[in-house]
């Protein structure tokens, strides 16, 4: 992008005791002019998406070239939300890592919290009392069903209805309410740490969970009434930015987007971490991998991720909800270990180096929107400019999974 | 002294539909908490009414800021256009039986013109402003309109062969001596409903400043306001749309079942601006319960399916016209 970008009237900047404009000579020329008017000329012209635009999801820069409407090519320009965590975390002791995760997947924190409680976990043979098992599992289930259901508002905003943005959210608030609760906060939980989970549940909070998948069901037929059903909706999506199974797997795709290609993979099935073996549900997956397919994937995770906290619920045990005599630092034995879980967004992996002292050596994040993005160069070309914004929103990414 | 009385007309008019827009606005955020199950503005003045109000000080107060390499007089010219078209569209619409200020006895076709002149301003807006997401907003903007003028006019045809005027005055007063020609034309009324939404770019149809796409659309680079020409405009001509709608289909000013003659005027505005109001919820209703159509299904839309319908609708409506006259 050579062109600069300047603001009117050299006189009148927004910081006016800067003089900023003056020092960039102004370009006359206008984005029409010059070209040759003989004959029809067809250029591809370069267009920035981002980092501000409403529909990149954070701070997204996308370099489009198109033709007309049609985007020839699209590259994501990532960074602008890095907040090296990796490096932080290697200068943190074991239990200090926890609250940055937040930060990382700020839509999925319960899931991001409980990747490195479980490597740290792993790391130092610590053994997790089975209630904090069981509301681990409630928990992460639940910040499950959040993130989509933002996600299925921010998806329907991207392609127009914007009425289906407030009513995710709707539903997503009283997630919120109930993890609230229990842990005080709203969106950076930390309730998840290394041990177990940082407070027991309340009578309110089961009785508030009770109550959410009550009413849950009805909701979702709604939208599905409402979304799935819209023939302006299915015209929007189905077909759009379809990516083969072969492609996929090929570009690390994992989670909602793999499982649209039709490959029901789903790590709580496949190596299951935790309690998942005790659960009963069933992994959705459809077969055209389009943007119809994602949202459908989605939608149904919302229910199966509704019969798990149920199960949950009804089999959740007596006992401690951390262990007891937990040192204050940890030191783990020398060694590395990998875990990887299946957050909202696809495989969330934490690797952990120990050299044996109260840091890590080496922590490295696999996070599920990084790797999910980069398919999004070969998604998108051909497609409209609205039909970019619809893959990019179908993709679920989180800038601050992505840059980290 | 006719100077003068022109003056004065523009002057009530222009009063009167800020104070509309002022209306709109505020109905549209409420309509649209309503259907978010949100609340809407509640904190500024009574219920929050004059939330508009603080909105429009906001913009006029707001510092004008234009790109150093748009086009001066093009990026001036267009919020004007985009206003005084719709707005001098009042001028034949009549809002009771003797209240209107100038009954042309081409009145619908007058509307019509003004109607499609708007795309110049959009054009002019997009291009000169110079910047990428408005030029794309504003040949958006010209396809559409084009495809959507059509059938626009095309599905009111029937009723100016029914009605043989094309003075709005006379189209109300025949609807008072039979129905209104919503009944005998409900095909036309559907396609024109559409197609003024379209001609309007509301939601499903507004492309050309589809928010997700494109930012603002070819408003992008306008603030302050000049922005609230545009914001202003697009009320104008949904305003102006419904009104239309009102006049050709819904009977204008009458009262069904009752004889007209003994109301008095002022429930004819009444009802006149209650009939306007409900097409205009209508409009609102979709707006925020559709998703937005793709560019290339909104011209398949047109061109296949209204202009089609549009000419059946035509053909039939002449051939009834013509058999019940011989």
């Amino acid at each position: 992008m050579s062109e600069q970008l300047t603001h009117s009237a050299s006189k009148k900047a927004f910081r006016k005791d800067i003089p900023l404009i003056d020092q960039i000579p102004p370009r006359k020329k206008h984005i029409l002019r010059g070209l040759p008017e003989s004959e029809l000329h067809v250029e591809e012209f370069l267009m920035n998406i981002g980092p501000q635009h409403p529909s990149t999801h954070g701070v997204l820069r996308l370099v489009v070239s198109m033709e007309g409407e049609v985007v020839k090519s699209c590259e994501p320009d990532l960074g602008y939300l890095h907040r090296t965590f990796e490096k932080i975390s290697e200068n943190r002791t074991y239990q200090q890592i926890v609250p940055f995760t937040d930060r990382m997947d700020y839509l999925g924190s319960m899931n991001a919290n409980w990747g490195v409680a479980a490597a740290v976990e792993k790391l130092a043979s610590i053994e997790v009392p089975e209630r904090a098992e069981y509301i681990r599992v409630i928990v992460a289930e639940l910040n499950r069903i959040a993130s989509h259901l933002m996600w299925m508002g921010a998806f329907a905003a991207d392609i127009g209805a914007l009425t289906g943005f407030v009513y995710g959210f709707r539903e997503r608030e009283m997630i919120l309410d109930m993890f609230e609760e229990i842990c005080g906060s709203r969106l950076t939980y930390g309730y998840i740490r290394v041990g177990g989970v940082a407070e027991d549940v309340t009578p309110k909070f089961i009785q508030m969970v009770n109550d959410f998948l009550k009413i849950l069901p009805d909701r979702v037929t709604d939208y599905h009434d409402l979304i799935t059903g819209n023939v302006i909706f299915i015209e929007r999506t189905r077909g759009i930015g379809a990516i083969t199974l072969d492609e996929a797997i090929s570009y690390d795709i994992t989670g909602p987007m793999l499982r649209a290609c039709g490959l029901p993979w789903d790590l709580r099935k496949e190596e299951p971490y935790s309690l998942y073996s005790k659960f009963d549900f069933n992994i959705p997956a459809y077969f055209n991998g389009d943007c119809y397919d994602r949202f459908r994937v989605r939608m149904d995770e919302i229910m199966e991720a509704a019969k798990i906290v149920r199960q949950a619920l009804d089999g959740l045990p007596e006992g401690d909800y951390k262990v007891k005599k937990l040192a204050r630092n940890i030191k783990p034995p020398v060694g590395d270990v990998y875990i990887r879980q299946e957050a909202p967004r696809g495989e969330y992996g934490v690797y952990m180096e120990s050299d044996g002292s109260i840091k890590p050596n080496r922590v490295k994040y696999r996070t599920p929107s990084f790797t999910n993005l980069s398919i999004l160069p070969l998604a998108a070309r051909g497609w409209k400019i609205a039909d970019l914004i619809a893959i990019l929103g179908s993709v679920d990414i989180v800038l601050g999974d992505v840059d980290r | 002294m006719d100077v003068i009385l022109g003056l004065l007309y523009v002057v009530i008019l222009f009063s009167l539909v800020a104070v509309q827009v002022l209306i709109l606005v505020f109905m549209e955020r409420k309509v649209s908490a309503w259907i978010q199950s949100r609340i809407g503005p509640n904190r500024v003045g009574p219920w929050g009414l004059l939330q508009t109000t603080a909105d429009i000080i906001k913009l006029i107060t707001k510092e004008n800021i234009r790109n150093i390499q748009s086009d001066k007089v093009i990026f001036f010219l267009a919020p004007i256009l985009a206003f005084v078209a719709p707005f001098a569209g009042f001028v034949t619409i009549p809002v009771a039986e003797n209240l209107g200020i100038q009954d042309l006895n081409m009145g619908a076709v007058y509307v019509f013109a003004l109607g499609s002149s708007m795309v110049f301003s959009v054009i002019w807006a997009g291009y000169g402003s110079n910047n990428r997401y408005a030029l794309i907003g504003a040949m958006r903007s010209a396809a559409q309109m084009i495809s959507y003028e059509i059938p626009l006019v095309t599905s009111v045809l029937g009723v100016f062969l029914i009605a043989g005027t094309l003075s709005m005055r006379e189209i109300v007063a025949l609807q008072e001596s039979g129905t209104w020609y919503v009944i005998y034309q409900p095909l036309g009324f559907i396609l024109f409903l559409v197609a003024a939404t379209a001609e309007a770019n509301r939601a499903p149809f507004d492309l050309p400043e589809a928010e997700s796409e494109l930012v603002a659309g070819f408003h992008t680079e306008y603030s302050g306001m000049k922005f609230a020409f545009f914001f202003l405009a697009e009320y104008t001509e949904m305003l102006v749309a419904c009104s239309l709608m009102t006049v050709l289909f819904l009977g204008g000013w009458l009262i069904p079942f009752v004889d007209n003659s003994q109301i008095p005027w002022w429930i004819h505005i009444f009802v006149f601006i209650f009939k306007v109001y409900s097409m205009i919820f209508l409009m609102m209703w979709f707006r925020w319960t559709f998703p937005r159509l793709r560019v290339d299904h909104l011209m398949q839309f047109g061109w296949k399916v209204l202009l089609p319908f549009a000419l059946v609708n035509l053909v039939v409506t002449g051939a009834v016209a013509l058999w019940l006259k011989s």
